[in-house]
């Protein structure tokens, strides 16, 4: 089971970078997995129309914590904008491949980050 | 890093012992049971004293053995074998829902050839209540299908009781005792068995054998026609060296390794609980003595294994996350639990290997482990 996983990915799965509450922050997202089960939480700052601080918690197996990990890496930083064009497929590259039963789990993070740019918007921004 | 094999529900080392018996018979005995000649008769031997031996350890005669390749195709035979004998007169089977997949798999695929199978619940301790049995029995009613010794949450049925309601109302009674085989008390006679299915993977004996005690007299239709092995109910060249190593691995587990194996379950259970939020899954007292089975509540079952495996712990967990149907367990599921509860379960299934400090490993890492995936959950 685990041995499917690759070593970028239990790099991340191990220790996780971005696992936090944010203070204040400016939009949620909260996914379940319809999968399953599991769900992810993510928080982000923005300031001039970039992720200026990002974190996640999540009840999910290592490729969901370490996909939600990368999403936070790849778009802390980026404009909102460049935030929403993250594709899962940069997840899974960037985690050197993951086994296909759990594809999914590496939708999570990207969607929980859409749902808190939504959020953030809808909320008019600052 | 040294290993740590808390996984031997799923299935056990091959003890030293059972191989030395073994090894002969790949290149010295290494007959054809069914032939004539010295070699041949010697395997026949080694066959049919593995099957005295097989007998004699659930109270049955020698010839209601019958050897197959293990507890899958055992629990296919005995359920889709007297569906099939008794069809179209009678077409109705009960079991529990919280059966081994081959058996619940098999009623599944008999329902598409017109069977009636009643799936029974189940408390939240996992038992099976007999009044529920005799209340489902009605004159379609062939078998009666009960698991033993619950290979996820370890609960032990009262096969006596069901037994003999079975006996009473003259419907067969079959049992899965893969995983209580050796550690509890299995008497055809006494337990009112007409059928138990055996396997000798769990029992520190080789994958790949099983065997299907069926009482004398019942008609069975066989799955495997061939050549007329077994008394024409299971044909194929017997696998002799599987089977004496099956029959050596009866003896391998003593009343004392059960009872230390209860001592460790019991300090795991204990230790374990310590931890605020867990629930013990199954029954305190009738649970087999190699399981334990908890639920964290706000962390993911797989998360948690994969952690143990970095420190070189090997586990299991009932979380969909885990299964390859990405559903959770169905067993957690008839107990009661919520899904988010069965994906944040864990299994530690010990065997007469297991010492105290390994439990003791065991829990020290699972601490930290429980302590950071809490924080790493938005669920509080
Ligand atoms: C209760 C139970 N029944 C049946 C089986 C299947 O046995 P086998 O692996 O020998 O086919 C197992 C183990 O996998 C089991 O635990
Ligand atoms: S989060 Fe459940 S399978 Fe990955």
């Amino acid at each position: 089971m685990i041995q499917t996983y690759s070593k970028e990915l239990m790099k991340h799965f191990k220790n996780p970078k971005y696992v936090k509450k944010i203070k204040n922050p400016d939009g949620v997202g909260e996914v379940g997995n319809l999968n399953c089960g599991d769900i992810m939480h993510l928080e982000i700052k923005v300031e001039e129309d970039k992720i200026k601080d990002i974190g996640f918690q999540t009840f999910g197996c290592p490729a969901a914590v370490a996909s939600s990990d990368v999403v936070c890496e790849l778009v802390k930083g980026k404009t909102l904008e460049q935030a929403e064009k993250l594709k899962k497929d940069d997840i899974i590259q960037k985690l050197g491949g993951m086994p296909l039963i759990k594809i999914h789990c590496s939708v999570l993070g990207i969607d929980a980050l859409k749902r808190a740019i939504g959020d953030y918007k809808e909320k008019g921004g600052k | 890093m040294k290993q740590i094999y808390l996984d031997n529900a799923a299935t056990t080392k091959v003890d030293e012992e059972v191989l030395k018996t073994m090894l002969p018979y790949f290149n010295e005995r290494y007959g054809n049971a069914s032939s004539q000649h010295l070699v041949g008769q010697e395997a026949k031997h080694g066959l049919e004293d593995s099957r005295r031996k097989i007998a004699k350890a659930i109270g049955a005669k020698q010839h209601e053995i019958i050897f197959t390749s293990g507890g899958t195709e055992s629990n296919n035979f005995a359920i889709k074998g007297l569906f099939f004998a008794n069809f179209p007169e009678k077409n109705h089977i009960i079991i529990s829902k919280i059966e081994h997949d081959c058996v619940l798999n098999a009623c599944k695929w008999l329902e598409t050839q017109e069977a009636e199978i009643t799936y029974l619940n189940v408390d939240e301790e996992g038992f099976v209540n007999p009044k529920d049995v005799e209340k489902a029995i009605t004159d379609k009613t062939i078998l009666v299908s009960i698991i033993h010794g619950n290979n996820e949450i370890g609960t032990i049925q009262d096969l006596e009781a069901i037994g003999k309601i079975c006996k009473q109302r003259g419907v067969l009674f079959h049992t899965d005792a893969c995983q209580s085989f050796t550690k509890v008390l299995i008497d055809v006679k006494k337990q009112n068995l007409d059928l138990v299915t055996l396997n000798a993977h769990k029992i520190h004996g080789p994958k790949g054998v099983g065997a299907l005690y069926k009482r004398e007299g019942i008609k069975i239709t066989p799955l495997a026609h061939g050549g007329g092995h077994e008394k024409n109910l299971r044909s194929g060249t017997e696998n002799i060296l599987g089977i004496v190593g099956f029959a050596k691995a009866i003896g391998i587990t003593k009343e004392k390794d059960v009872e230390k194996m209860i001592q460790l379950r019991n300090r795991l259970i204990e230790g374990i609980l310590k931890i605020p939020n867990v629930k013990l899954n199954g029954s305190k007292e009738k649970r087999l003595c190699s399981n334990v089975n908890v639920s964290f509540n706000n962390i993911e079952g797989e998360a948690i294994g994969g952690y143990l495996e970095n420190y070189g712990i090997c586990t299991s967990t009932g979380s969909a996350c885990s299964s390859h149907s990405l559903e959770s367990s169905h067993v957690l599921k008839a107990i009661g639990l919520s899904p988010i509860q069965a994906n944040s379960s864990l299994r530690i299934s010990l065997s007469k290997y297991t010492t105290q400090e390994e439990i003791d490993y065991f829990l020290e890492k699972l601490l930290k482990i429980v302590e950071k995936l809490r924080r790493i959950s938005p669920i509080k």
